[in-house]
């Protein structure tokens, strides 16, 4: 196995991991959303805030990560997706700003009136940034991104079918991931009603999402040919893993194995996203450039390769120790921060 | 890297379109400009936040202890807008500097990786920090906050360093028009690093601990003068105003640095149109044609402090070819700032050690405490001063001697948009931080920022 292949590799597992956990966070701010009233709403957002508190901005980074191994290890590919794609990155970016600002402002702040202005903008941008970062994911999948700066179109090349069908897939994971997590977090802080309701939303989340990806199958064999090809051949298992698993996530749900479904339906997605680039492997930019053709020069990818193990028996550990004390909270009425 | 992809990329689709290019460097200007300093924060506040908890732990002392939570309080918001604004700029080196990134990322990429590592670590420790404050013994509370303080450190040192290389690019060949041979790590450590970073991360050390103790001075200006007051106060101030000497000394290493490898910058930074000896020190004045109007000059000031010796050559900016050499008088007067304020810093931080050491207490004379309050903000403008000496004095290069700022940019139109855009969102970012941030400021002492009331 060749050097640029793991990096590729363990790109993949950043972006992967970005989509279980910042996703769900994402998804957290789509509740919060549509969680009702300020006075009804309450004990719901209450719940969203005490699971995103901890673990948004470490989640966060996973990001970052892909960003940087991407800039690095595959120069060209980066330079190309981002320009081309200025416009929807440039939204996902102040997307980013919006809800990270607003999340932290709204716990801070004391009134009402200013808690509702920051939470709509926590929960409009939560939306959005997923959004525009799955139309980003269509237009590379599609083909849409050629080579060289800026060569692509810039409206067109996420103004499609598979641009929209990744935005809305994108949102509607991040809603079902976040749902299915917020109910095992609701058990744990001894909400059973609570619990009741992500239920009912993780539910329909599932139902919504699987219309979505049935349907996409339709889109991405009128729209993106190639892709529906790899799909439908080497990266089949996967897709019917992904399947399989979503099924058995709805029935477990029915049976309220919230634990057990935190663990399915992360399978379930971590499927699909493996799917995608199995399906355009090797190339990295399909129809044409593959990732030996745009990986560094392996003095460089020896030395981030270095960079991230070392990294990983750092981070990995720490995560741990996060997750665990994150779970060991106390879920107070007044919320994590009383002492406004 | 293939050449076939590398090559069109090195040269890029030619120099942009005038106002995209502008657009470009005004959007990459502001949002890196207002990261710097949630960024300086981010760095310096952990380790006063440790410090002082480290303080009230161990005598048991209570106003310490306040002052800790108050402060953790500070840095939960602050952490999470540098954490986004941060991100924003990684965007950005692609979405406006693809040029630049398509051809060089895998040089500067290590340093960033690095980063993410720590900028990692970071967001994990700072969740742990903040929200297990009770969960956890007092002194594993207080190792919980150590990593925090490391990364941060480690952080700037890694981000500068990867603005050091374009200032001393290292580590590559170009053969043809492509890069070859890349050693990320002579790339990482080029001879740029040790002067920018130290003067950077000295730098977010002064700027927390004057802003910091600019709260308080306000707060005894109105009279509040009780212990926690003059402790807020006391505790930031000394630290800042302890460092300010150490970095009039480094700032002089960075200058000597620059006579030596980027003499144009030097150059601009003084105005000094012609090479030769007993070259003056400049202060003030604006650039026309091809000399200082308006300045206050010290005869010989500059050739002795670079080369000690009235009779030291420093090269002028006559060497460099006039399409290669940076805009002069925004460089020139923003040096002037940023060493002006320097000194006054120095000037404050004496006063407090001489009455301190004279009769232990903080002066009391307004003339002291209107400046003291001012200095948070000073330090920053200091801070934004030299950034834009650093980066408008490596113009018209993005990579010095090697890629022009106007072939690394975009090629795509209307980028204009992109920056009224950040405009927009940005003045709403300022104004909701500040706002959050006075609240904090107002409300009375209370408990720690995400434990109960009752610990």
């Amino acid at each position: 196995m060749e050097a640029a292949q793991v990096l590729l590799g363990v790109m993949w597992l950043g972006l992967t991991l970005y989509a279980l956990l910042g996703g769900a966070d994402f998804g957290g701010g789509l509740w919060d959303l549509l969680a009702g009233g300020s006075r009804a709403g309450m004990p719901q957002r209450r719940l969203i805030e005490h699971s995103l508190g901890p673990v948004w901005e470490a989640n966060h980074v996973w990001l970052i990560f892909v960003l940087v191994v991407l800039w690095t290890g595959f120069p060209t590919v980066f330079a190309a997706v981002m320009s081309t794609l200025y416009i929807p990155l440039t939204l996902a970016a102040f997307g980013i700003i919006g809800r990270g600002a607003a999340f932290a402002f709204r716990k801070s702040s004391t009134e009402l009136w200013q808690q509702r202005l920051f939470g709509a903008a926590f929960a409009l941008s939560s939306v959005l940034t997923p959004f525009f970062l799955g139309t980003v994911a269509g237009a590379v999948a599609s083909g849409r991104v050629p080579p060289g700066l800026a060569r692509g179109s810039l409206v067109g090349a996420w103004v499609n079918p598979t641009s929209m069908l990744g935005g809305v897939l994108a949102v509607a994971v991040c809603a079902y991931l976040a749902a299915v997590y917020l109910c095992d977090d609701a058990v744990r802080s001894r909400l059973p009603g609570m619990a009741e309701v992500f239920r009912r939303r993780a539910l329909a989340a599932a139902a919504v999402t699987g219309v979505v990806a049935l349907g996409g199958i339709g889109v991405l064999h009128a729209d993106a040919p190639r892709l529906f090809t790899g799909l439908t051949h080497r990266a089949l298992p996967l897709v019917v893993a992904s399947a399989v698993l979503g099924v058995a996530s709805i029935a477990l749900l029915w049976l309220r194995r919230y634990l057990l479904v935190r663990g399915t339906a992360a399978l379930a997605v971590a499927a699909v996203m493996c799917g995608w680039p199995v399906a355009q492997y090797p190339l990295m930019l399909p129809p044409a450039v593959s990732f030996r053709q745009a990986a560094a020069e392996p003095a460089v990818i020896t030395a981030v390769l270095a960079v991230a193990a070392a990294g990983a028996l750092l981070v990995l550990p720490s995560i741990a120790l996060l997750l665990a004390v994150q779970h060991r909270l106390p879920f107070e009425r007044g919320g994590p921060y009383p002492g406004r | 890297m293939r050449p076939a992809l590398a090559a069109p990329l090195i040269a890029a689709a030619g120099p942009a379109g005038g106002a995209d290019l502008v657009s470009a460097r005004t959007q990459m200007a502001l949002s890196l400009g207002w990261h710097i300093i949630v960024a300086c924060l981010g760095v310096g506040m952990p380790a006063l936040l440790l410090f002082t908890e480290w303080r009230g732990l161990r005598r048991g002392d209570d106003d310490y202890l306040r002052l800790a939570r108050r402060w953790a309080k500070a840095v939960a918001v602050l952490f999470a807008v540098g954490a986004v604004s941060g991100t924003i700029l990684s965007f950005e080196m692609g979405l406006l500097w693809p040029g630049l990134m398509g051809a060089y990322g895998q040089v500067i990429g290590l340093p960033f990786a690095l980063e993410g590592i720590a900028f990692f670590l970071e967001a994990i420790f700072i969740g742990i920090y903040l929200y297990a404050w009770d969960r956890l013994s007092p002194r594993a509370h207080l190792l919980t906050g150590v990593p925090v303080m490391v990364a941060g450190v480690a952080s700037a040192f890694f981000v500068v360093s990867a603005n050091a290389w374009m200032n001393q690019p290292r580590g590559f060949l170009l053969e043809g028009g492509r890069v070859t041979h890349v050693s990320p790590w002579a790339a990482m450590f080029n001879p740029a690093t040790p002067p920018q970073t130290i003067h950077m991360i000295v730098a977010a050390f002064m700027v927390s601990g004057f802003a910091t103790a600019s709260v308080y001075a306000v707060a005894l200006l109105r009279g509040r003068r009780d212990r926690y007051h003059r402790l807020g106060f006391l505790v930031p101030f000394t630290v800042a105003g302890a460092l300010t000497p150490v970095q009039i000394v480094v700032g002089d290493y960075t200058a000597r640095f620059l006579a030596r490898y980027q003499p144009t910058k030097l150059a601009a930074m003084e105005g000094l149109p012609r090479t030769g000896p007993h070259a003056p020190l400049s202060v003030g004045g604006i650039f026309v044609g091809d000399r200082l109007r308006y300045a206050f000059e010290i005869p010989n000031g500059l050739s002795l402090l670079v080369g000690y010796s009235p009779d030291a050559v420093v090269q002028g900016l006559d060497r460099t070819p006039s399409a290669d050499r940076p805009p002069v008088t925004p460089v020139h007067l923003c040096f002037d700032t940023m060493v002006g304020i320097g000194v006054l810093l120095l000037l404050l931080a004496a006063w407090l050690a001489f009455t301190w050491w004279r009769r232990r207490e903080i002066p009391r004379s307004r003339l002291f405490l209107w400046p003291a309050a001012a200095s948070g903000v000073l330090a920053v403008v200091a801070v934004e001063a030299g950034w834009v000496v650093t980066e408008v004095g490596r113009q018209p290069w993005v990579v010095y001697g090697r890629l022009r700022t106007a072939d690394a940019v975009n090629p795509a139109p209307n980028l204009w948009a992109g920056l009224l855009l950040l405009v927009v969102v940005y003045t709403v970012l300022t104004v909701s931080t500040v706002y959050v941030l006075r609240l904090m400021v107002r409300a009375r002492p209370v408990a720690a920022p995400q434990e109960r009331e009752t610990a």
